[in-house]
């Protein structure tokens, strides 16, 4: 067995360890992939396919944050299939969702050169807002179905399973609970989901609220990483600061105790640090 | 040529279908004990040297799949028999599991005894109630003649979730996992990574009834019908505008034309009488002028000089009065319905397919129509997405059989 | 300290990650999904990975619902299941006996001990099946690796050490400790009791776990601090109640605790604390025992208004800082102490937390190579941490396993004792107590944010008892209990046992569940029984007719 193995990318020959996967061998020759719905930590969802590359011998093109390296592979990035792809990927998700808070989707239309609206005008995901508890607030016109938050109350963290995906093709969508109202569900309100959605369709109550009165000023805030203050486990959080007051909690992704995840006492328990004199 | 019969019984055949009586009427009896006496590479060997190729649609050489289940590692392996048949114009399953449920059955087994599997599901479409009922009943017969029961293997009957893509092989495997019914990622293949995680050979029934046959003789007997390319018979299901619709089984190589016009296979254009088109392989088929028609046998390389494919063997007519531009609404619907919505470019492409052509988007978007279909094909996980644009541009690149 | 009187220190021996790569996952007592909600989620990744998790506990829980097998255990007997599972093993041979030759001491008597433990017995007193015990046994012994982790439900006991030292018995027995994938780790309550005890809050220990009654060990602190220490231990939380009933004991400087709502038996903690002659409180809330003070210091929330470090279950050393200013004339926790002490004329530097943390480092082994760049760097450190070069430990004890194994680990002889507080028929029900997942402790931080599941406190009650009471789901009825009564609405589950009834001290403003525990202390830690009471439940109708 090899424990090294050897590509080439657009041409580049470049080595990397057993077990890596085509993203991290393109990565190795210091190029980027663009991703929506791959995490750090998180399964592949494969759902997105914005990361897709040719491989020699293949006849579509492979999801390269999912292909497993192989020694010999042939993989070019920037031919016109792919770049047709991806432009195509930006291209069906801006007309369908909305895209305001979906910054890595804004990037992808960017750097693809998309015009975000050649296929609107038919169906979107307009629909109403879901504002049912005061931790976080559902905004689902704005979901691009990239799986993660399925995932992260799934398997890959919580393993509480209270999101899934109801209906088939268009009609796909996040569901909690069967159609239940979320107090109802099996939620436990980690906000786990919350962390790792990259479009702003799951997002803090509090984040939310500042957003609507034009009151989140990304330049004023300050980023600071403690520890939590209730149980034993240690989790590392990092505070989003803003006039003095916290309103944003989150973990740091490569942090060895937390992955980016913590529980709801950690995430949302914080008012306590900040009720002044009332 | 009169049409073969092989697959399917001779109508000679009066036995109850499910019956002991049937088993040995169709030399199951033979396959059995020939296939239970020989080394399970022995097999493998026969059924790579018969050419059997899979007929569910992507045409894989059988034998190369059986032995790549054969060498995974795995504590476990299984056998899934795919009967899921959902595909427009599809119905030769649902024929074959009425007329002669056990041959499938005997496939599955010889494919079990040759891969070394312990466990068999058969995974039936939901609607096919009366075909499910004739596989329970030969399922009983097998083992009551103990060919099928706790010492041997066992065979379970799974009934299907009522979608299109629960056909396709990685959404079965989920569905028969009690997951939801959405494709996987290939590679891992099934056949390392199937069920459980366990080394699967997922096979659709017409391929296990050619097995059976194949062993109920030999290779040379398989190989008397069929071409060069592809040896044997191939279930057509004809519809549309023929005179006589039904289900067939005719050799390969045989020409197109005659399977429309002979008098006991199609016999004849219906309608209007004179030909516009056919759409052959079902919703992600191709769509053949007359002219294209007449130069094609049934054959893969054949077909493919015009882009087309046998598919599940689907090939629905139409006369010269048909709008195809109504039959690919229909088509462009159906499989905006029935994506199973994972990834983006099937999920949203789908519909906005269909969106553009109820918009007169076959003439005024072509660019943007091909783009998009060239984005399905590439970048969709599976195989509904990477053909649903199949027929759409058969039509963009035939603008004669749209004028009309 | 069961862990510290067997290996010298006490802490848990295992990093998360060793769930990750575990063959088998024992928790006892814990609640760890509700309880530990990260830690659970390196659990859940052990069992993905083919990890068999068994979860012992009386309740049903988040927990025992992801678990291969929940064993259902009365309250209150560890004891008896651990010793039964230990004499099974013993009796087949199953035991790692190159390990407990190489490695342990007491084996013999302990084996001894163990020999009238059959899982019939067992059975009897845990109300688990024997075949199941003896299964449970046969299981543990064959898998190659095994963590063990518990939580309150086990150390909120009378016998809590002995608890302790149940399963560390068993850990020896098959050398479940010291090596990758096997370990003990109790699963810390508060985030920074492992960081407390690290740096000596504790009555008999100097940082990093040095004995006061070294004589070395004092002088080297008298050097560095320059003043004499004590050699006898100081008091620890359940002697200092005890002194003041007593009226040896008659100030108190309680610092970031609310014992009048967190201890059992809340009732007389109350009357003590008032009877004081001077009670200091340094904290950052009005809390009910902040309100019976002299006087109050207020302090910076730790976590995110002052500077730092927390070490938590696994040993992680880590940074704290501060993220927000504090309002009014609240004050860092280190500035208040060192003021106070230059206000009663000792010359005090008023230190920066890493000019304090790198003192420590300098007079204790454990820390000397963690520095605040490193911590920064590395995401924590796991002590111990020798030098600057060394890169943490995250296991501790494979000393066990090298050909000098040095100091051995004892077996311990436990034997069960039934809860201090046995039924009878004027009080019928046993009451358990613990936390759920949303809350915390006595609530001053948790009741603050607005969590979709604040209903207030409330108590699972088995259907089949509510039926026999008459009690409607939902209905609030009375809980008495020899010491104290308390009212609290009832909800049907299946979660608990008929028999048993549960409650949470997270709302002690509304119902005080302290007022029913009972503040029986284990001899040995000082940690009081608040895992079982007996009490009797009525309804209120009921209740006011015989009162009338
Ligand atoms: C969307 C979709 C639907 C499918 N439906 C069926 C089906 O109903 N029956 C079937 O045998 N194969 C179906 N297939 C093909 C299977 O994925 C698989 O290739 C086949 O079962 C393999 O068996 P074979 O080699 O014997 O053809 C489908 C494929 C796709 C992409
Ligand atoms: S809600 Fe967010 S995380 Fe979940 S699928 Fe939609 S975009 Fe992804
Ligand atoms: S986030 Fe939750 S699990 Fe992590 S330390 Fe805080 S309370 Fe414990
Ligand atoms: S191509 Fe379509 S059917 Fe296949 S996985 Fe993607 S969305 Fe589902």
């Amino acid at each position: 067995m090899h424990d090294q193995l050897r590509l080439t990318i657009d041409g580049v020959n470049v080595t990397v360890p057993q077990g890596s996967t085509v993203k991290d061998a393109i990565e190795a020759t210091n190029q980027s992939v663009p991703t929506l719905c791959w995490h750090e930590n998180l399964e592949p969802a494969n759902a997105c396919r914005a990361c897709v590359v040719e491989l020699k011998g293949s006849r579509v093109l492979v999801a390269s944050c999912s292909r497993a390296a192989e020694d010999g592979m042939e993989i070019q990035t920037t031919t016109e299939r792919v770049l047709n792809s991806r432009k195509l990927v930006a291209e069906l998700l801006m007309s369908t969702s909305n895209a305001d808070l979906a910054f890595d989707l804004q990037h992808l239309a960017e750097i693809t050169g998309a015009n975000p609206g050649r296929f609107s005008g038919g169906a979107t995901w307009e629909r109403p807002l879901q504002d049912d508890n005061s931790l976080y607030v559902r905004d689902m016109a704005k979901c691009i179905l990239c799986y993660r938050c399925v995932q992260a109350c799934g398997e890959d963290a919580q393993n509480t399973f209270a999101i899934s995906v109801a209906g088939r093709g268009f009609e796909a969508h996040i569901d909690a609970g069967f159609g239940r109202e979320l107090p109802e569900s099996d939620c436990v309100y980690c906000g786990n989901c919350v962390a790792v959605c990259p479009t702003g369709a799951l997002i803090g109550k509090t984040e939310w609220n500042l957003r609507q009165e034009g009151r989140w000023n990304e330049e004023g805030l300050t980023r600071t990483d403690t520890i939590c203050s209730y149980c034993g486990v240690g989790c590392a959080l990092t505070l989003h600061v803003l006039d003095n007051r916290i309103v944003k909690v989150t973990s740091p992704a490569d942090h060895p105790v937390t992955h980016g995840m913590l529980c709801v006492k950690g995430r949302y328990g914080y008012e306590f640090a900040q009720v002044e004199g009332e | 040529m009169p049409e073969v019969r092989r697959l399917l019984p001779e109508s000679t055949c009066r036995s109850d279908p499910a019956s002991p009586a049937r088993f040995t009427e169709r030399g199951w009896d033979r396959a059995m004990e020939r296939a239970l006496s020989m080394d399970p590479d022995e097999i493998i060997a026969d059924v790579k040297a018969s050419g059997i190729k899979g007929r569910g649609g992507a045409a894989f050489p059988t034998g190369v799949k059986w032995e790549s289940v054969k060498k995974a590692l795995g504590d476990m392996r299984y056998v899934v028999m795919n009967a899921d048949e959902s595909e427009l114009g599809t119905f030769k399953d649902r024929a074959l599991l009425q007329q002669d449920p056990l041959g499938a059955l005997v496939g599955v087994l010889i494919a079990a005894h040759a891969v070394d599997a312990q466990k068999a599901y058969c995974y039936i479409r939901g609607e096919y109630r009366q075909a499910e009922g004739r596989l329970k009943d030969a399922l009983g017969t097998l083992r009551q003649l103990g060919w099928v029961g706790p010492n041997g293997v066992d065979i379970e009957i799974r009934r299907g979730a009522g979608a299109y893509i629960a056909g396709e092989e990685t959404a079965l495997l989920n569905s028969i996992e009690g997951k939801r019914a959405e494709p996987r990622v290939k590679p891992p293949f099934p056949t390392n990574q199937g069920l459980w995680g366990r080394p699967t050979l997922i096979q659709n029934v017409e391929t296990l009834a050619n097995v059976a046959v194949l062993l109920a003789h030999d290779v040379n007997w398989f190989k008397e019908y069929g071409s060069s390319d592809t040896s044997g018979t191939k279930l057509i299901g004809l519809s549309g505008h023929v005179r006589r619709p039904g289900v067939y089984e005719v050799p390969f190589g045989y020409p197109l034309a005659n399977l429309l016009n002979d008098s006991d296979l199609g016999g004849g254009v219906a309608g209007s009488q004179r030909l516009g088109a056919i759409l052959i392989g079902g919703a992600a088929g191709t769509f053949l002028s007359s002219d294209e028609i007449n130069d094609s046998v049934l054959d893969y390389a054949s077909l493919a000089r015009y882009g087309a494919n046998i598919g599940s063997g689907a090939l629905m007519v139409f006369d010269d009065t048909v709008d195809l531009r109504w039959v690919l609404r229909k088509l462009a619907r159906f499989f905006s319905d029935e994506s199973c919505g994972q990834c983006v470019p099937c999920r949203i492409g789908t519909r906005r397919v269909l969106e553009l052509i109820e918009h007169g988007g076959l003439t005024t978007r072509q660019d943007d129509l091909r783009e998009l279909s060239q984005a399905m094909r590439d970048a969709s996980i599976c195989g509904l997405g990477q053909t649903a644009p199949v027929a759409l541009l058969s039509l963009l690149d035939r603008p004669d059989l749209i004028q009309g | 300290m069961g862990l510290t009187a067997v290996f010298g220190s006490g802490a848990g021996t295992s990093s998360y990650e060793d769930f990750h790569r575990t063959a088998f996952i024992l928790l006892v007592g814990s609640n760890a999904a509700e309880a530990h909600p990260i830690i659970f989620h390196h659990i859940m990744k052990g069992v993905k990975n083919g990890a068999e998790m068994v979860v012992v506990d009386p309740r049903q829980t988040l927990t025992t619902k992801k678990a291969h097998e929940h064993v259902r255990i009365a309250v209150g007997s560890d004891i008896a299941l651990v010793n039964a599972m230990a004499h099974v093993i013993i009796r087949d041979g199953l035991y790692h006996k190159e390990f407990v030759e190489h490695a342990t001491e007491g084996f013999e008597a302990f084996a001894e001990s163990v020999s009238t433990w059959t899982a019939e017995r067992a059975s009897l007193v845990t109300g688990i099946a024997a075949d199941r015990i003896e299964s449970l046994a046969r299981r543990y012994a064959a898998a190659p690796t095994c963590m063990i982790a518990w939580t309150l439900g086990i150390t909120e006991h009378h016998n809590a050490v002995d608890n302790v030292r149940g399963l560390i018995n068993l850990a020896l027995l098959c050398g479940n400790v010291g090596r990758s994938g096997s370990g003990l780790n109790p699963l810390r309550g508060q985030n920074n009791v492992q960081g407390g005890g690290d740096m000596g809050a504790l009555p008999g220990r100097l940082p990093g776990f040095q004995d006061i009654t070294d004589p070395d060990v004092r002088h080297k602190f008298e050097a560095a601090w320059g003043t004499l220490i004590s050699k006898v231990p100081g008091y620890d939380q359940t002697q200092m109640f005890h002194a003041m009933e007593e009226n040896r004991l008659k100030g108190l400087f309680v610092i970031g605790e609310n014992p009048v709502q967190s201890d059992a038996n809340s009732r007389l903690v109350r009357r003590l604390l008032s009877d004081l002659d001077a009670l200091v409180v340094q904290d950052i809330f009005m809390t009910p025992t902040a309100e019976l003070a002299d006087v109050v210091f207020p302090a910076f929330v730790s976590f995110a208004e002052s500077e730092g470090t927390y070490t938590n279950s696994e040993r992680r050393v880590q940074r704290v800082k501060a993220a927000r200013k504090a309002p009014g004339e609240a004050r860092d926790d280190l500035w208040i102490l060192a003021s106070l002490a230059r206000s009663m004329g000792h010359d005090w530097p008023i230190l920066g937390a890493q000019a304090l943390f790198d003192e420590m480092r300098r007079l204790t082994i454990n820390f000397r190579g963690i520095t605040y760049e490193r911590m920064e760097k590395l995401r924590g450190m796991q002590w111990p941490v020798y030098d600057e070069n060394h890169p943490g430990s995250s296991v501790l004890h494979e000393r066990l396993w090298q050909s000098d194994p040095g100091p051995k680990a004892p077996f311990a002889v436990v034997d069960w004792e039934p809860p201090v507080e046995g039924l009878s028929s004027e009080y019928p029900f046993l009451l358990t107590t613990g936390r759920r997942l949303a809350f915390f402790n006595t609530g001053v931080q948790s009741n603050v944010y607005d969590h979709p599941h604040k209903i207030g406190e409330w108590m699972e009650l088995h259907p089949k008892d509510a039926m026999d009471l008459g009690i409607q789901d939902g209905e609030i009825i009375a809980v008495e209990s020899k010491r104290g009564r308390v009212q609290v609405p009832a909800y049907y589950s299946e979660a608990v046992s008929p028999g048993t009834v549960f409650m949470s001290l997270h709302f002690p403003d509304e119902v005080t569940t302290n007022d029913l525990t009972i503040d029986a202390t284990d001899p040995q830690s000082g940690t009081a029984e608040f895992k079982a009471a007996a009490v009797r439940l009525s309804r209120l109708d009921e209740a006011a007719g015989k009162e009338a």
